[in-house]
């Protein structure tokens, strides 16, 4: 299994080297209007939100899509994940300021997000290990009530643990701690406003890669024969155990990574945006998109992201004289979040299966296809 | 020795309002096996709905009664068995032979709907129910008391309970929820009329969680439309506890949910204190951990 080698006719790093450059400009455009195309922090904000929530929902397709295993409780991974890279980066600045003496500013920069970006992973998969080994020999509902529970239990420790803001929140993340007489540094937090972007696209461009050529391998055959029978697997010689947690580590440690590019985006964490209801978001990004398909859990993520804001422009869609004529249609924003329930049970019955079923894109698929063209069970 | 007594008290009271609303989770999820996510809310339409027929009877604190109390609780139910029914009607019966996900995602969809209909609709800001039962305390063993809204959670969901299991294990109706329960479509081919049983199991259980929205507003007033979220979600943790699918197991998990969260609060050093809050929680996990389909749920061995 060598999930680094794409399928590209033997120039993948070519391409990378492309996908780098083109997020690159797309950052330079959207953030300062190079080209003509900047963007309003609102729509920037949407954009970058959408980045993440698909590294979440194709994280979690690994788990719930491909193992078949129900876990409602990756909202406690992101809390993980995104606490401890925010803690990193606010406790653990000092080294990195003092590179900035000698070294230019981006390359320090870059270097401390990306070590804080692995802590959030490497907490991630370790909280995702120990909750994965223990409860995943419990079927169905139950693994996902456990999670649950798990998910929950890791919220109300973060609300409890005072270095970190507690219930309060944890706020100046890239600034570091306040020291009194010295006004706090401001250069890392500015540099992350600029470049949030390009590395939210990066990473979601690698999650997406990453979990596909999984999905495409010998061991995404294995997930597969799982999710379809669990006896049967084991009784053809797959060591499921090993295999599903191998699946929900690497889950949670990308989970983790989405959390630490969420406490760097918005350089503030509150325990509450980490409840249930979160977990609930993302399974419902993949249902929403077809479990099992990542096209799906791309498009999945965009939709629910981009709704509820979509909503809230709703009136815009109607010229002047219409709402002068019928009131009711400029207080729709009002009841954005009914319109978004409506349309998630609409949805549902209208495509049961999600948008996408089980299929993938097939410009997509074959990015995770190996070279000898093994084909892969989706 | 009083502290530890009149802390029972209290648990068993908050037990029976979970266990109230974790028959309806088991129910559904017995004869669906869907965990029906907008229980909670259907709860938080009890609590309103016992609400306003106060203030349109004009039933306050000034003129006490049991009576008008077992009205509100009545009425509550009747209108909640309604918003059980529509709901299953509307919602789950269309995704009932789509896969347990979807149906699952649509439970979701519903809980979000009634959460922010009710915020329209009846505000944002909490209200305050008012005490319709007559504030009495009754001693129990030196100075410790029972209250008259204890002694009506206590009771009521006794009586509910009871009826409840009757109604399981000695009516036909009972019979086919459970033969339904047991395999779908061989009760069907039974000539069970199933879309009856399960429209049926939703409103007894909307009704339950009913009740318990009226109960628990005579002990603590203040609600708003949001109290159904981690009410419901402790409940729904109840009904598993117990082992999801069975009666009693619901009652049960109600009991020691309640009990341990009581217990929790009074009991925990001042340092953990915080922790309460997750007590729950681990005693799901713990639980789950060593009984796989919680305390009074059956393995059935998987078919190869």
């Amino acid at each position: 299994m060598n999930i680094w080698k794409p399928h590209l006719g033997g120039r993948s790093w070519l391409g990378g080297i492309a996908v780098v450059a083109g997020f690159f400009l797309l950052n330079e455009a959207f953030v300062h209007g190079v080209f003509g195309y900047g963007l309003s922090a609102y729509y920037l904000r949407v954009i970058t939100l959408v980045g993440i929530s698909m590294v979440l929902a194709v994280s979690l397709t690994l788990v719930n899509g491909c193992a078949g295993q129900f876990s409602i409780g990756h909202a406690g991974f992101m809390a993980v994940g995104a606490y401890a890279s925010a803690a990193v980066t606010h406790f653990g600045g000092a080294p990195f300021i003092a590179l900035l003496e000698i070294l230019p500013a981006w390359p320090v920069h870059t270097l401390r997000l990306w070590v804080s970006l692995a802590v959030g992973a490497a907490v991630g998969g370790v909280a995702g290990w120990l909750v994965g080994l223990p409860t995943l020999r419990l079927r169905g509902d139950y693994l996902a009530i456990v999670t649950l529970g798990f998910g929950e239990i890791i919220r109300v420790v973060l609300l409890n643990i005072e270095p970190t803001g507690g219930a309060l929140g944890f706020t100046n993340i890239a600034q570091g701690p306040e020291v009194p007489g010295r006004s706090p540094d401001q250069r890392f937090a500015l540099f992350l406003e600029e470049t949030m972007f390009f590395w939210v696209a990066l990473v979601a461009t690698g999650t997406i890669l990453v979990v596909g050529r999984l999905a495409y391998s010998s061991f995404g055959r294995s997930l597969a024969a799982i999710r379809e029978n669990e006896i049967a697997a084991a009784a053809i010689g797959i060591d499921t155990t090993r295999a599903k947690t191998t699946a929900f580590v690497v889950s949670a440690a990308l989970t983790g990574v989405a959390g630490g590019l969420y406490a760097h985006y918005d350089n503030y964490l509150n325990p509450s945006s980490f409840t249930f209801l979160r977990s609930v978001e993302i399974v419902t990004m993949i249902v929403l998109g077809g479990l099992g398909s990542l096209s799906g859990a791309i498009v999945g993520a965009g939709v629910l992201t981009i709704l509820p804001e979509a909503l809230r422009d709703l009136t815009r869609l109607f010229p002047p004289s219409v709402t002068a004529a019928a009131p009711f249609l400029a207080s729709l924003p009002d009841y954005r979040m009914v319109l978004y329930a409506l349309l998630l049970v609409g949805l549902m019955i209208a495509r049961p299966q999600g948008l996408y079923g089980r299929r993938e894109w097939p410009w997509l698929a074959r990015l995770f296809l190996t070279r000898d063209g093994e084909k892969g069970v989706g | 020795m009083e502290t530890l007594i009149q802390q029972l008290i209290n648990g068993l009271a908050l037990g029976s309002i979970y266990a109230l609303i974790a028959l309806g989770y088991t129910m559904v999820y017995g004869v669906l096996r869907l965990i029906n996510f907008a229980h909670g809310d259907v709860y938080m339409l009890g609590t309103f709905a016992g609400y306003y027929t106060a203030l349109r009877f004009g039933f306050s604190e000034a003129a006490p009664s049991f009576v008008r109390a077992a009205l509100l609780l009545l009425v509550a139910m009747v209108v909640c068995a309604v918003a059980g029914l529509t709901i299953e009607r509307l919602a789950y019966r269309p995704v009932r032979q789509a896969s347990r996900l979807t149906a699952l995602i649509t439970a979701i969809g519903v809980s979000l709907f009634l959460e922010n209909v009710g915020q329209i609709i009846f505000g944002a800001n909490p209200k305050f129910f008012p005490q319709v039962l007559p504030p009495q305390q009754f001693p129990v063993y030196g100075a410790v008391v029972i209250t008259t809204p204890d002694l009506a959670i206590l009771g009521a969901s006794l009586i509910l309970t009871i009826g409840l299991h009757r109604l399981v294990h000695h009516t036909a109706f009972g019979r086919a929820m459970r033969a339904i329960a047991h395999d779908l479509d061989t009760a069907k081919l039974m000539g069970i009329d199933t879309n009856r049983v399960i429209a049926l199991t939703f409103a007894i259980g909307s009704a339950l969680a009913a009740a318990a929205g009226v109960l628990v507003a005579l002990r603590y007033p203040k609600f708003d439309p949001l109290i159904g979220v981690t009410t419901g979600l402790k409940a729904f943790i109840a009904a598993v506890l117990g082992g999801i699918g069975n009666v009693s197991g619901a009652v049960l998990g109600g009991v020691i949910i309640g009990l341990a969260e009581t217990m929790a609060t009074g009991y925990l050093p001042a340092t953990l204190n915080p922790y309460k809050d997750a007590v729950a929680f681990a005693i799901l996990v713990a639980v789950l951990l060593v009984r796989p389909t919680g305390i009074l749920g059956t393995t059935a061995p998987e078919k190869v």
